[in-house]
């Protein structure tokens, strides 16, 4: 491109660099002070920002370690923070697998069938979505405390409970995979069509393998979404061994038990994974958050 | 293709089963229905019940075909969606609360079943041990009479005060087994043709409390005894018996409790109201209590303003911060712009419950790090949690921490849309990167941005977590009825209504939310005007 450079244009540069530096350090700095005090001993000090002295007690007791103390007495691990990083894997999974099954085939209809009601159906959708869960906490606790009733194991207190009250948020999961199944040429399909195979087969041995790739986008959304959720969860799940991540943490900074240096190992053992799938996956997230947005 | 053959065989295999498994599973889900039926909750059948005959219907009729594919995903969203929604704005017309729990009838079968232990009647009792088995004896008190098949209790007291004492023996009692005894029936010790061994001492018999607890004893005229203390066993007396008209009577004064169905109490003809109460529709009392109870109305207006401020600001701020960001990153003379890109998207990344609770732990007054960098550089110390105007700051320093990645992405994905030749022209103009920011850049994208920003306010707006998780809504006003924090945003005082420490008002936390619907369903509808525009405008 033929831009006019100078030497404002080098100084612009630099400014550029410094503005970005300093940003940078703000931004890092929660972050980076998080390692550092899991690393440093105690919960209490208000030590240097770099560790002088490394101590690995935090790490342990986040591992469900318990360790020896200066004074000889043992320290058990605070919370269980494995189970919680279990329980939280778990239900995610479960309900991001039945996320991605329903969505998939709802899309299907939505991008390939003639049904009645269609557009209605998809605007209703759409509509619904704009709603965030945490304004029907109160009759979402109630229908639990029903459903309980009839069947405890799908109650409150229930990993089950939580896995079905996620399987409500799919519209914007199915609006994406439509969009997907959507840019694949029909031709395909027809062609099968021809050869003999059922509606179902065309689906199921046709277009699914072509569309693995969302699949797996909408899986990693949803998967993200479900483990950091955390208002319907902290409803449905009070027990301590129930918990999830996202509801247990906030126990580690409670005003009359401060365990500062704990949280911090808990929170950079279970927040880095999440990160690290949160940052392979950027490059599809990214462009879902853009077509999204083009497409309002 | 080989897997299409053996599906098709096991297809076949399928289609011979189709209609036992149909037919299995049609009276399992109608079993459900009648149960819950059964337990009074018409409604709740009815809604069961229509669920499953959608369901049963689009899987069985040939012409419901598309349905299939959609049926689990509309039923998902109908079901912890739609159904909530309107079971929430149902709520808000009821008195539902930790003190209006169950409904009439179940609050009336509660109070019949609640009991009172006959003072009059109650024995004392002993323990003996009887090889590994025990025996309990019960004593009558000396100054009452020994029970009467018919007993009158009001009359006990008037009885001879010197009646002798009688005493009952139980069989042997296997109390350590696994399975023990829960009703014995007893015999006068008199008739007894066995030798007593010495009473256990207190402490023996109280390892036995639990299963003692479990146990009845029947004496020789029907009456039945239950555990009511620590050395004492006693006939159980209804406190409350059936009247007409749906009403209740104290046996004890014989005063009549009639149910009211406007405040969900059963109520005497003073006023004086039951525990608990039950659920009934209040109309619009809980939505007249915001506008005109002024203890309610204060603290709930200021969080109405601090709500749109908190929203509005953070739209503002990441704003500000994404903008220029995202003009920068797409800024070709600029190198490392990848490297930059990741680094500021981490925020992003990082799952906001650990990057809002490690803000809390760094905001810390005494142990937090920012405090102990603002001590070594300028000497302060501020409390930042203490006081509401910098809690209110830390919020927003965190949400636009953890807001300003996403603005920065979609501003970067707008600005890649713009023409280059409109920089070429404005630079063969001899333009400032400022007069271009300006005058192409930010009118450029300024109008498909608009509905994208609604949709961050609407999202912050209702952006419970990271108030729940960084001030649980405290500072908290003084002098309120219903505890209400400075930095509550509406929903996040719903939830404290609902779920924390002020008597889990469900409908009036249901009236609140039901409000918040409209708002957003305002929010969604500017969205949706302004994305129309922007189509109509391409």
């Amino acid at each position: 491109m033929a831009i006019v450079t100078g030497n404002s244009q080098r100084w612009r540069v630099l400014a550029a660099h410094a503005f970005l530096w300093i940003l940078i350090a703000i931004t890092l700095f929660p972050l980076l002070a998080v390692i550092s005090i899991s690393l440093r001993p105690g919960n209490f000090s208000t030590g240097t920002l770099i560790p002088t002295e490394i101590s690995l007690e935090h790490w342990k007791l986040a591992l469900g370690i318990s360790y020896q103390a200066a004074d000889g007495s043992l320290v058990e691990p605070p919370f269980p923070v494995l189970k919680w990083l279990w329980n939280s894997i778990k239900i995610a999974t479960i309900s991001s697998l039945l996320i991605v099954a329903i969505s998939t085939t709802a899309a299907y209809a939505f991008a390939r069938l003639k049904f009645q009601f269609k557009s209605t159906i998809l605007n209703t959708m759409l509509l619904l979505q704009m709603f965030p869960a945490v304004l029907a906490l109160v009759a979402i606790y109630a229908i639990f405390d029903t459903i309980g009733t009839y069947a405890p194991w799908l109650g409150i207190e229930t990993h089950a409970g939580v896995i079905l009250a996620y399987l409500g948020g799919v519209a914007m999961h199915i609006w994406t995979i439509r969009g997907y199944f959507e840019t694949i040429p029909v031709e395909i399909e027809e062609c099968a069509k021809v050869d003999g195979a059922t509606q179902w087969q065309t689906f199921r041995y046709v277009l699914l393998p072509m569309a693995v790739p969302i699949l797996m986008v909408v899986f990693v959304l949803a998967f993200i979404g479900t483990i950091v959720e955390y208002p319907v969860a902290s409803v449905l799940l009070r027990e301590e061994p129930n918990l999830t991540l996202a509801v247990g943490s906030k126990y580690y900074l409670l005003e009359q038990r401060y365990l500062w240096g704990d949280f911090a190992a808990a929170a950079v053992l279970s927040g880095l994974p999440i990160t690290m799938v949160f940052l392979i996956a950027q490059k599809w997230i990214v462009s879902g958050l853009t077509a999204g947005g083009v497409k309002g | 293709m080989s897997s299409l053959v053996i599906h098709h065989g096991l297809n076949k295999f399928l289609a011979k089963l189709r209609w036992p498994i149909t037919i299995a599973l049609a009276m399992a889900c109608l079993y459900l229905v009648f149960n819950i039926y059964a337990t009074g909750q018409v409604a709740w059948a009815m809604g069961v019940l229509l669920l499953l005959a959608v369901g049963f219907y689009v899987y069985l009729s040939k012409g419901a075909l598309s349905y299939r594919y959609l049926f689990p995903g509309l039923a998902g969203m109908a079901v912890f969606v739609a159904f909530p929604m309107l079971y929430t704005a149902q709520i808000g017309f009821t008195n539902y609360s930790s003190a209006h729990l169950l409904s009439e009838d179940r609050v009336r079968t509660y109070l019949l079943e609640q009991t009172t232990p006959d003072e009059a009647r109650t024995m004392d009792y002993t323990l003996h041990a009887d090889g590994n088995e025990f025996r309990i004896v019960v004593t009558s008190r000396p100054a009452t009479p020994a029970p009467t098949p018919t007993p009158a209790p009001t009359s006990a007291s008037t009885s001879a005060a010197s009646s002798p004492t009688i005493q009952y023996a139980s069989p042997s009692l296997a109390l350590l087994s696994a399975k023990p005894p829960n009703k014995t029936s007893m015999l006068p010790l008199d008739q007894a043709s066995f030798a007593l061994n010495p009473p256990l001492p207190l402490i023996e018999v109280l390892k036995h409390r639990n299963i003692l607890m479990q146990l009845q004893l029947q004496l020789p005229n029907q009456t039945l005894l239950n555990y009511t203390g620590v050395s004492e066993f006693g006939p159980l007396n209804p406190v409350w018996k059936t009247s007409n008209n749906d009403s209740l009577v104290l046996i004890e004064s014989g005063e009549t409790y009639r149910p009211n169905r406007d405040t969900g109490n059963f109520e005497n003809d003073k006023g004086a109201a039951i525990q608990p109460g039950f659920k009934v529709g209040v109309g619009f009392a809980n939505y007249s209590r915001m506008i005109t109870d002024p203890d309610f109305r204060g603290p709930f207006l200021s969080i109405f303003i601090w709500t749109v401020m908190f929203s509005g600001l953070t739209v503002l701020f990441t704003l500000a911060l994404g903008m220029p960001l995202a003009v920068l990153l797409n800024w070709e003379a600029l190198p490392y712009r990848t490297a930059y890109r990741t680094l500021l998207f981490l925020p992003y990344a990082v799952p906001a419950f650990i990057s809002i609770l490690v803000f809390k732990g760094l905001f810390n007054q005494n142990f937090g790090e920012i405090n102990t960098i603002l001590q070594s550089l300028f000497g302060i110390k501020p409390a930042w949690f203490a006081d509401p105007t910098l809690a209110k700051i830390a919020i927003l320093t965190v949400n636009v921490w953890l807001g300003y990645p996403y603005i920065m992405i979609l501003c970067s994905g707008l600005i890649k849309a713009i023409p280059a030749d409109l920089y070429e022209a404005s630079s063969i103009a001899g333009a400032s990167p400022l007069t271009n920011f300006f005058k192409i850049t930010a009118p450029l994208i300024i109008k498909p941005l608009a509905p994208l920003l609604i949709t961050v306010f609407a999202f912050n707006f209702n952006n419970f977590v990271v108030i729940a998780l960084l001030t649980d809504g405290r500072p908290d006003y003084l002098n309120t009825k219903l505890p209400a924090g400075t930095t509550d945003i509406l929903v996040s005082y719903t939830y404290r209504i609902a779920f924390q420490d002020s008597g889990q008002n469900f409908g009036l936390a249901a009236a609140i939310s039901t409000v918040i619907f409209f708002m957003v369903a305002a929010l969604s509808m500017a969205n949706l005007k302004f994305a129309k525009i922007n189509a109509e405008n391409k």
